[in-house]
């Protein structure tokens, strides 16, 4: 993928849509996302909110609407004035540019730790394996994980394995990150370990689409906080605003009820 | 409520021992195995009957070894095709795409729904059929030459064998997780890519025991392919005590290759199931 110029933003959703039957779960959905900016979407289960984060990187197919990330149009390209569709190996590469964590972590549990990270850089990259190893270690150092690299999956706490997974989708050296819902299925005791890792990833700049229910998180590092609810955006604001002054009343019951 | 002011009884005593039950009947049981098996061994060894000193000469005859080769040659071949049919038959049959699912699917059903036997004539008479194959105005092949006997039963049992390895692969794939086809798609790899790197070395913790049920199965079912005079190995045992009428111990000289190839395939599953167990929660220990 080409990069585009800074001023461009890294996400542009324009009109999504989707749905699943008759059940329509993104009702032309808009999302634009600065390059470094950190958005959190939270919202009920069933909003849409984790759909439309699978939408960005075409896990799901959209019915509607297009996707630009960082200037280029996802699944297809544009040849004299006209759109086509990308081949699968090209649409396939797209997403490598674009991290995913996913709530299950998804490790791979045939190889270990630094296998899970190696495995995307030398498969689809071609990286040599001393460079993807090399990387490696480095990544799981820096999600506090120095010294597992031996490790299977199974042998990893939960919180573990969510550091794993997010070091296997920073080895892509990705320009933007998304995250679906990735402290859920964690014990309460383990979500720090994974919140401080992403804390860190938003010091160092990253654009980060995060679909959460740890408000204390969103308060804390997005820089806006988008409320979605029946396959729309209901509100988004900063998040100081958004928690201290919601302005739709349907916000303001979701907060009342998580809070 | 009574107050108890003594403890409970397990507790009040010093030291509590632990008495394993007795288990009798199994004590019994392992007495008549014993039992039975002395005796079993002591006829096998003092029947004269059994010829073993016949049995230590052909163990190694030339024609004894010569269809063992070809036994080995169709298995193997045979277990071949059968494996990457099986591959691709299943990866029809997970298809997108309708036609492919329905084609896998016929081939599965006719496969399964003939015997074995019918397919292995049918595949020796095909140049009744078809005496020449070729493309139309291109060059023509005599299948009256290509088609030998062992050639047929490799194929007669290498299709069929694809039918059930079919069966046995898409349960494989499908036993894996969902997740992680989306982790290996959302890291940039193509459909084959997540097949071959993360789901295929996944599920053949799934698929290799029945793999090698299936092969060892294969091995002897490679004894029918004597209908078609291919001198297998119970073929060549069979002609030999066609002339001398050494029935008995031409029989234990077969069984005694079969068995010894059935254990070489075995240790050969012990050692695959254990490295594609890898990081699995229930490891494979070491022996």
């Amino acid at each position: 993928m080409r990069s585009a110029a800074p001023d461009i933003p890294m996400v542009e959703a324009l009109n999504l849509r989707k749905s699943y039957g008759k059940h329509v779960v993104l009702k032309d959905v808009s999302l634009t996302v600065a390059r470094g900016e950190v958005v959190c979407i939270i919202g009920p289960s069933g909003s849409g909110k984790s759909t439309l984060l699978r939408c960005l990187n075409r896990l799901e197919e959209i019915e509607a609407g297009e996707i630009v990330i960082d200037g280029a149009l996802i699944g297809y390209q544009e040849k004299e004035n006209r759109l086509h569709a990308l081949a699968e190996k090209a649409a396939c590469r797209q997403r490598a540019a674009i991290g995913m964590v996913f709530q299950r972590f998804n490790l791979f549990p045939h190889l270990t730790a630094l296998d899970n990270v190696m495995v995307a850089p030398m498969r689809v990259r071609g990286v040599p394996r001393a460079d993807a190893a090399k990387r490696g270690r480095t990544l799981l150092a820096r999600v506090g994980l120095a010294g597992k690299e031996g490790h299977y999956p199974s042998m990893l706490s939960g919180g573990q394995q969510q550091r794993v997974a997010i070091a296997r989708a920073l080895a892509m050296e990705p320009k933007l990150m998304l995250f679906d819902e990735p402290t859920s299925a964690l014990d309460p005791e383990l979500v720090g370990e994974v919140l401080e890792v992403m804390r860190e990833l938003v010091a160092s700049g990253m654009t980060m689409v995060v679909v959460t229910h740890e408000m204390g998180f969103a308060r804390d590092v997005a820089d806006r906080v988008i409320f979605m609810e029946d396959g729309a955006i209901v509100e988004e604001g900063k998040p100081l605003a958004f928690f201290s002054a919601p302005v739709e009343a349907r916000t303001r019951s979701f907060l009342a009820r998580v809070a | 409520m009574r107050i108890v002011d003594s403890p409970p009884a397990l507790m009040r005593g010093h030291t509590s021992r632990i008495v394993q039950p007795k288990r009798t009947a199994q004590k019994v049981a392992v007495a008549l195995a014993t039992v039975l098996l002395l005796a079993l061994a002591w006829s096998v060894a003092t029947n004269q009957r059994f010829r073993w000193d016949v049995v230590a000469s052909y163990l190694f005859s030339p024609d004894i070894l010569h269809g063992l080769m070809l036994t080995l040659e169709i298995t193997v071949c045979a277990m071949a095709i059968g494996v990457i049919g099986g591959l691709l038959l299943a990866l029809m049959r997970l298809s997108s795409n309708r036609f492919l699912r329905l084609v896998s699917s016929a081939y599965i059903w006719f496969f399964r729904g003939t015997p074995v036997l019918v397919q292995l004539l049918f595949w020796f008479n095909i140049q009744a059929l078809y005496p020449h194959i070729g493309l139309p105005f291109g060059p023509q092949l005599n299948l009256n030459a290509i088609i030998t006997p062992v050639i047929a039963a490799i194929i007669g049992l290498g299709f069929n064998e694809a039918a059930y390895m079919a069966e046995i692969t898409r349960a494989g794939i499908s036993a894996i997780d969902h997740g992680q086809g989306e982790a290996a798609k959302a890291l940039g790899m193509t459909r084959a890519e997540s097949l071959r790197h993360i789901v295929l070395p996944q599920a053949m913790r799934v698929i290799i025991p029945p793999t090698a049920n299936e092969t060892i199965g294969l091995l002897k079912t490679s004894s029918i392919a004597s209908v078609i005079a291919v001198t297998e190995l119970l073929y060549s045992a069979q002609l030999i005590y066609a002339v001398n009428y050494l029935t008995i111990p031409l029989l234990v000289v077969a069984s005694i290759w079969y068995l010894a190839i059935t254990t070489v395939l075995s240790t050969g599953q012990h050692y695959l199931e254990r490295h594609f167990s890898k990081g699995a929660v229930h490891a494979i220990r070491r022996t």
